[in-house]
């Protein structure tokens, strides 16, 4: 009971302070919309939605969870703040689960915009909802994850900020979203598999249009599996570097 | 007297540097508890390592003669940092629930204490302000009270008047004393001599890494003293300060009596003395006192003495960092 008024408290105050504040709000909502916008304007003719659907989704997940998770923790941990976190009698493991939690929630937020947008605004076709939440949940998830690395790595707001686009920007073009896997110069393809965010999108995939690499119970295999590699890999980080 | 906190050879290395150098103490349930050192003389590297905040090198800590886990130990202790730490974005009020909340205080619980808190140091008009626009002497308050929202049993305190105002170091000082009394015991840093002189029960003076002495003022002093002496002040006009000191001398060959100024008389001994049969003699003598003490050496110039730090350089090196 003790723990989860901690967790709960903590999930709280990350959602209202940085979460939801306005800047963010808008920004995940004005994303997904730029895109959109953006693409319209370069194909200037009316884009068949469902091509582009499923990137849009990927991205405004990942660009919600990534970014925030990383800044709001070296953001804390520079002000100190995040020592009373440390302080208090919590597992780091119940901590760093409540940490992630709002970016995961944050993430699986962001992307009702787009999807909402796209199906009532564009009469887009969702082959297989239940499979596209879990796509979308799973995906939260592992980039909020790959956040959690990031910021264990960084020492300042600004170094998160850079090394989150570091890891951003490549993946967007690796991980399958605008060019497919199977279309990428064969020696740059290891790389696309050994990214996480490779298998989310290819579950987003099977779920709009239908279509995908891997079997959904496979990608949802291998993103089991990186979610348990990084949440403990950070955690030991975590206990090692910030515990000195 | 049972042991509250216990440090067996605590120890605390960086790399080739020791910071903390096997140090010992027990803190007894209670009492208010005082390291004394300079600048870089591993005070809150101890509390780290007491709080779990740091790993340590070597050594032991227990509480409530438990060697138990910290995260067990962390529910039962207040932490005050050297730093004041808490969220910029939330008030007052906001703060002190959610480090509430971190406790597993419940909602009624957490908002109850906060208020009494808020009340307690003068900060119930700030309670509704965000921390960003307190003063230094307030955010150092509201970070006390937040150590305290979950009623430890146990306060450290890393320099909690240090680089504040009057007022509010008074104000903090008297929360101290009115925590204590109501049974916490805290565990104190300090590099103000007069303010571990007058807050805690017992003081250990540690400098690079090690404590040097641990005791009460009275027990650091009486080690220093090298000489038991009284001051007498007369009134010049009065009396013939030779004639004093002539009849002084027949009364107590055992002392040695040495005319100060021309209106007080110093008497020395090897031996305890005290001040009453001298002002008992000369008042049946018929000569007018208008002040008599005993003479003791302050803390400080016992801290000087055991130490060898100049009290004046340490001050300093504070003012600048
Ligand atoms: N993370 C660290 N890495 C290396 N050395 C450190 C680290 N933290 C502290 N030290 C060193 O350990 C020593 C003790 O530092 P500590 O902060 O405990 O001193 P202090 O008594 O609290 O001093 P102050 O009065 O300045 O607060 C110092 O020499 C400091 O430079
Ligand atoms: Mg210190």
């Amino acid at each position: 009971m003790k723990k989860a008024i901690a967790f709960w408290n903590i999930l709280l105050k990350d959602m209202r302070n940085y979460y939801l504040k306005p800047p963010n709000i808008s920004w995940g909502i004005i994303f997904p919309f730029a895109w959109m916008l953006m693409l319209f304007i370069r194909t200037k003719t009316a884009f068949n939605i469902d091509e582009v659907f499923p990137g849009i989704v990927a991205m405004s997940v990942l660009f919600g969870t990534t970014s925030m998770l990383s800044v709001t923790i070296t953001f804390e941990r520079k002000a100190r703040s995040f020592e009373r976190l440390l302080l208090a009698p919590i597992s780091t493991e119940l901590l760093i689960f409540a940490k992630i939690s709002g970016a995961i929630l944050f993430g699986i937020i962001n992307s009702t915009v787009p999807i909402i947008a796209s199906v009532l605004l564009f009469k887009a076709n969702v082959y297989n909802p239940v499979l596209l939440a879990t796509g979308v949940i799973f995906l939260s998830v592992v980039s909020t994850l790959l956040g959690l690395f990031i910021s264990v790595a960084a020492k300042e707001v600004f170094e998160a900020q850079t090394y989150s686009n570091f890891f951003r920007f490549p993946m967007i073009f690796l991980c399958g979203l605008f060019v497919p896997v199977s279309a990428l110069p064969f020696f740059l393809r290891p790389l696309s598999y050994i990214l996480p965010v490779t298998y989310g999108v290819d579950i987003i995939k099977e779920a709009i249009i239908g279509t995908s690499i891997f079997h959904p119970l496979l990608n949802i295999a291998v993103l089991t599996a990186f979610c348990l590699f990084l949440f403990n890999f950070s955690i030991f980080n975590i206990k090692r570097k910030w515990i000195k | 007297m049972e042991n509250v906190i216990e440090s067996k050879n605590l120890k605390k290395t960086y790399g080739d540097f020791t910071a903390v150098d096997c140090i010992s103490f027990s803190v007894f349930r209670g009492e208010i508890f005082g390291f004394l050192g300079p600048n870089g003389a591993g005070k809150t590297t101890t509390i780290n390592m007491l709080t779990g905040m740091a790993r340590i090198s070597g050594g032991q800590i227990f509480y409530f003669g438990e060697n138990m886990p910290i995260k067990k130990a962390q529910a039962l202790i207040g932490v005050v940092p050297d730093e004041s730490n808490l969220y910029e974005e939330m008030n007052g009020f906001e703060n002190l629930c959610f480090c509430g909340a971190l406790y597993g205080m419940a909602k009624k619980d957490r908002e109850k204490r906060a208020g009494l808190l808020l009340d307690l140091l003068g900060l119930k008009e700030a309670a509704g302000k965000k921390y960003k626009a307190y003063s230094k002497g307030m955010k150092r308050k509201l970070t006390i009270a937040a150590a305290l929202v979950h009623s430890p049993k146990i306060l450290y305190l890393d320099e909690p008047t240090t680089g504040i105002d009057v007022a509010s170091v008074r104000q903090i000082r008297n929360m101290i004393k009115f925590l204590n009394q109501e049974g916490t015991t805290i565990f104190l840093t300090t590099h103000y001599i007069e303010e571990a002189e007058r807050l805690c029960d017992r003081i250990a003076f540690i400098v690079e890494g090690r404590i040097i002495r641990i005791g009460t003022v009275e027990e650091l002093i009486e080690g220093t003293k090298e000489t038991n002496s009284v001051e007498i002040f007369f009134d010049k006009r009065k009396n013939d300060s030779i004639v004093i000191l002539q009849k002084l001398e027949a009364a107590f060959p055992s002392v040695q009596c040495l005319l100060e100024n021309d209106n007080s008389v110093k008497i020395s001994s090897p031996e305890k003395i005290d001040i009453a049969p001298f002002v008992g003699f000369l008042s049946s003598e018929g000569l007018w006192i208008s002040e008599a003490k005993l003479l003791k050496p302050s803390l400080e110039e016992a801290f000087v003495k055991i130490t060898g730090i100049e009290i004046e350089k340490m001050k300093k090196e504070k003012e600048k960092k």
